[in-house]
């Protein structure tokens, strides 16, 4: 045990320095190089972190308020990197946002700041041992992208803003009540303990003991709470509307990374609960919940006209079948559960990249009016194309790989599942694959754009995602399988 | 329940008068005077605060209480007020639901409250653990208050007022959070008002009012 290690230090160090020095600093014309040297200091430190994970195994820091093991690293590192890249790709896009007039210098200086806290408050919510300050940061982590989503200020983007704003209030105030029920049947165990009564590390290890009545309705409302940031249906009204007004950069976060965030604090609290009920309700009722996101999506997808709010629904899509693996649990759901997560964030974010680009050529996020995009830029009709295929599941894509492994452990512990999951799934396909196909090779009267694309993300991303459905590197196996240990199950 | 003493009789009658707030909350049309409610169930809740701390002797919950006071008192009100003489919103519309249909529906929701904190007041081992009850049926009615409003404005009060529920109930049943987690949750509720008045400005500033019904277009059928 140690108080603290320079690379975490850094880790949450810099982007909040960062954030701090963008709301002082008047927007420079540098400003955007800094947000990528801040964004890309921070993945150091991730990497830095890592390394020093694999060497000497779990760490916790300051007091055990902070703690890295097997299942947050992984994300951690993740987080950094998409947000890395993403700074990379916000560059040349908000350049283009800037001159055709939808954002101003002084919205740009707000977006660079609120980007550089919306990290920090992800890294925190991963990183922090204690269960009330996981809350805290998933509020902050709203807080600081409603004003995201609303940075153009059109009508369409204050109304997903206000509902943003108050679902995932309302939602998130549930998972503070979760919260104090946890407390409460912590301070019967741990009472002597006090502060540390919340440290998720301490509940681990006593929760055999902690009390099965009010950890089962501390479940629910925690559930419903982080569920909400899931986007898991019923609870999912705020997220296309959240992920499709906003700037593209922060469509990719918010898609790529939120939501990995939220669903890995239901991961942490459905570890206790299954430990304390003794029994496999928790995993039930997760696994109800994201079947019905993944059938829910599948056929809202159809009606979608805005290419955005269609990949926003692809992400709930998604969600829903993260949710289903973890609660099947086990090994081996587990396991695919955490790859798809990756793969997941690292594709959805990429596809995002080449939308933006594909909506900034045609002058609009209406499907029916982007056409063409092979000829007017084979690179980013390409990498929409190689995205979407991805996300669609197509082998060798690491997707494919994540999928079919839930796929085959259903049909050992969940039989009854496989069949509506593999219907969804197909309804997916020809929903997407329908839509993008016209926009990369259709007919197109379009100009060019004067600023050529930042795509180096958006194929990093897809080769990453390939790598991952060919061939999994030893160490990175063996960190999943030691977080699908972690989180048990099954 | 004989053989209370003084100040567990003045805790329990000031949740009795928390609850009483929130009714009068539901009712309230003006929203001038839903933020006074406001700031007068936040002072209950602060007094209520150093009342348990000064029954228990935790110097932690004095600093709670303090907390209340400052944020929930003196600056939220403060900043509410400041946001509608600014924007000019007095009126709330006519609820979805009538007043006395709201009301009837609150009680029953006290009813169900009562119910559900049944398992945890069982349990608890507080002095104050009759009041775990009170405490979810204030969160259910600002809720209530909330799903009944038509301006954001009426919509942010009740938002609060379930915050106020939350911080008692986990006040009643573990004598309150760890205190660093209390302070995150001030600053996250102190940073969302921030944010809403930045907000409310720019709805104001595209649609002229702030009433939600503008903000009903985002529909799956026509995006």
């Amino acid at each position: 045990m140690r108080t603290a290690s320079v690379e975490f230090i850094v880790l949450l160090g810099a982007p909040l320095l960062g954030a701090l020095a963008f709301t002082l600093l008047r927007e420079r014309s540098w400003t955007p190089q800094a947000n990528i040297a801040f964004s890309g200091l921070t993945f150091a430190a991730a990497c830095a972190l890592t390394a020093r994970v694999i060497g000497e195994g779990s760490l916790t820091f300051a007091n055990e308020q902070f703690f890295i093991d097997p299942f947050n690293v992984f994300l951690v590192t993740l987080t950094a990197f998409v947000g890395f890249t993403t700074a990379i790709f916000s560059r040349p896009y908000m350049r283009v946002e800037l001159e055709h007039g939808r954002v101003s210098a002084r919205r740009l200086r707000l977006y660079h700041s609120m980007y550089q806290l919306f990290m920090a408050t992800m890294l925190v919510a991963l990183t922090t041992n204690n269960m009330g300050l996981l809350w805290v940061a998933m509020e902050a982590a709203t807080l600081s992208t409603v004003l995201l989503v609303t940075l153009y200020r059109t009508p369409a983007s204050l109304e997903a803003g206000w509902k943003y704003f108050i679902l995932c209030g309302v939602g998130i105030a549930q998972a503070l009540f979760g919260t104090i029920l946890l407390y409460f049947a912590a301070e019967k165990v741990l009472g002597a303990e006090g502060v540390n009564a919340l440290l998720w590390t301490h509940l681990d290890a006593v929760k055999g003991e902690l009390e099965p009545t009010v950890l089962g309705l501390a479940f629910v409302f925690l559930l419903v709470g982080y569920g909400t940031k899931v986007g898991l249906a019923p609870l999912h009204n705020w997220l296309p509307d959240a992920h499709a007004e906003g700037p593209t950069p922060i469509s990719a976060v918010l898609s790529g990374l939120l939501l990995n965030v939220a669903i890995y604090a239901v991961v942490r609290c459905k570890v206790l609960v299954e430990g304390s009920l003794q029994t496999d309700l928790p995993g039930r009722i997760l696994m109800g919940f994201g079947l019905l996101s993944v059938v829910l999506a599948a056929f809202l997808l159809w009606r979608q006209r805005d290419i955005k709010r269609l990949f926003a629904y692809s992400s709930i899509e998604h969600m829903g079948i993260v949710a289903f693996a973890f609660g099947m649990g086990g090994p081996v759901a587990n396991f695919a559960a955490l790859l798809h997560m990756t793969v997941h964030s690292l594709t959805k974010s990429a596809i995002f990249f080449a939308v933006g680009h594909a909506a900034q050529k045609a002058g609009s996020q209406l499907m029916d009016d982007i056409r063409g995009l092979i000829t007017l830029s084979p690179t980013v009709g390409w990498g929409l194309m190689l995205g979407t295929l991805a996300i669609l599941g197509l082998p060798p894509f690491g997707v494919f790989a994540s999928e079919f492994l839930i796929l085959t452990t259903a049909m050992k512990q969940q039989p009854w599942a496989t069949p509506i999951l593999l219907l969804a799934l197909g309804v997916a396909f020809a929903a997407i694959f329908g839509r993008v196909q016209p926009m990369v090779f259709g007919e197109t009267t379009a100009k060019r754009l004067p600023h050529p694309p930042a795509l180096l993300p958006v194929f990093t991303h897809l080769a990453l995602v390939l790598m991952l459905g060919v061939f999994i590197p030893p160490y990175l196996a063996d960190w999943y399988r030691a977080a699908a240990q972690l989180i048990g199950g099954g | 329940m004989d053989g209370l003493t003084l100040d567990l009789q003045i805790l329990n009658a000031l949740a009795a008068l928390l609850l009483l707030l929130s009714f009068a909350m539901l009712a309230q049309r003006r929203i001038v005077r839903l933020v006074n409610l406001f700031a007068l169930q936040g002072a209950v809740l602060s007094l209520a605060t150093a009342l348990l701390a000064w029954r228990t002797g935790d110097g932690q919950l004095y600093v709670s209480a303090a907390l209340t006071l400052l944020l929930k008192v003196i600056l939220l009100p403060w900043l509410l007020h400041r946001l509608i003489r600014r924007l000019e919103v007095y009126w709330d519309t006519e609820p979805m639901l009538n007043i006395v249909g709201t009301m009837l529906v609150g009680l029953l929701i006290v009813v169900f409250a009562f119910g559900l904190a049944q398992p945890i007041t069982a349990l608890a081992s507080t002095a104050t653990r009759s009041a775990i009850g009170i405490a979810v049926a204030v969160i259910l009615l600002a809720f209530l208050t909330m799903i009944t409003r038509r301006k954001a404005m009426s919509q942010v009060v009740g938002f609060l007022s379930m915050e106020n529920g939350l911080f008692f109930g986990a006040m009643s049943a573990t004598y309150g959070m760890p205190m660093i987690v209390e302070l995150g949750i001030a600053l996250d509720v102190l940073v969302a008002m921030l944010v809403l008045g930045v907000f409310f400005f720019q709805i104001r500033e595209q649609f002229d009012s702030l009433d939600l019904n503008n903000l009903e277009s985002l529909k799956d059928e026509d995006r």
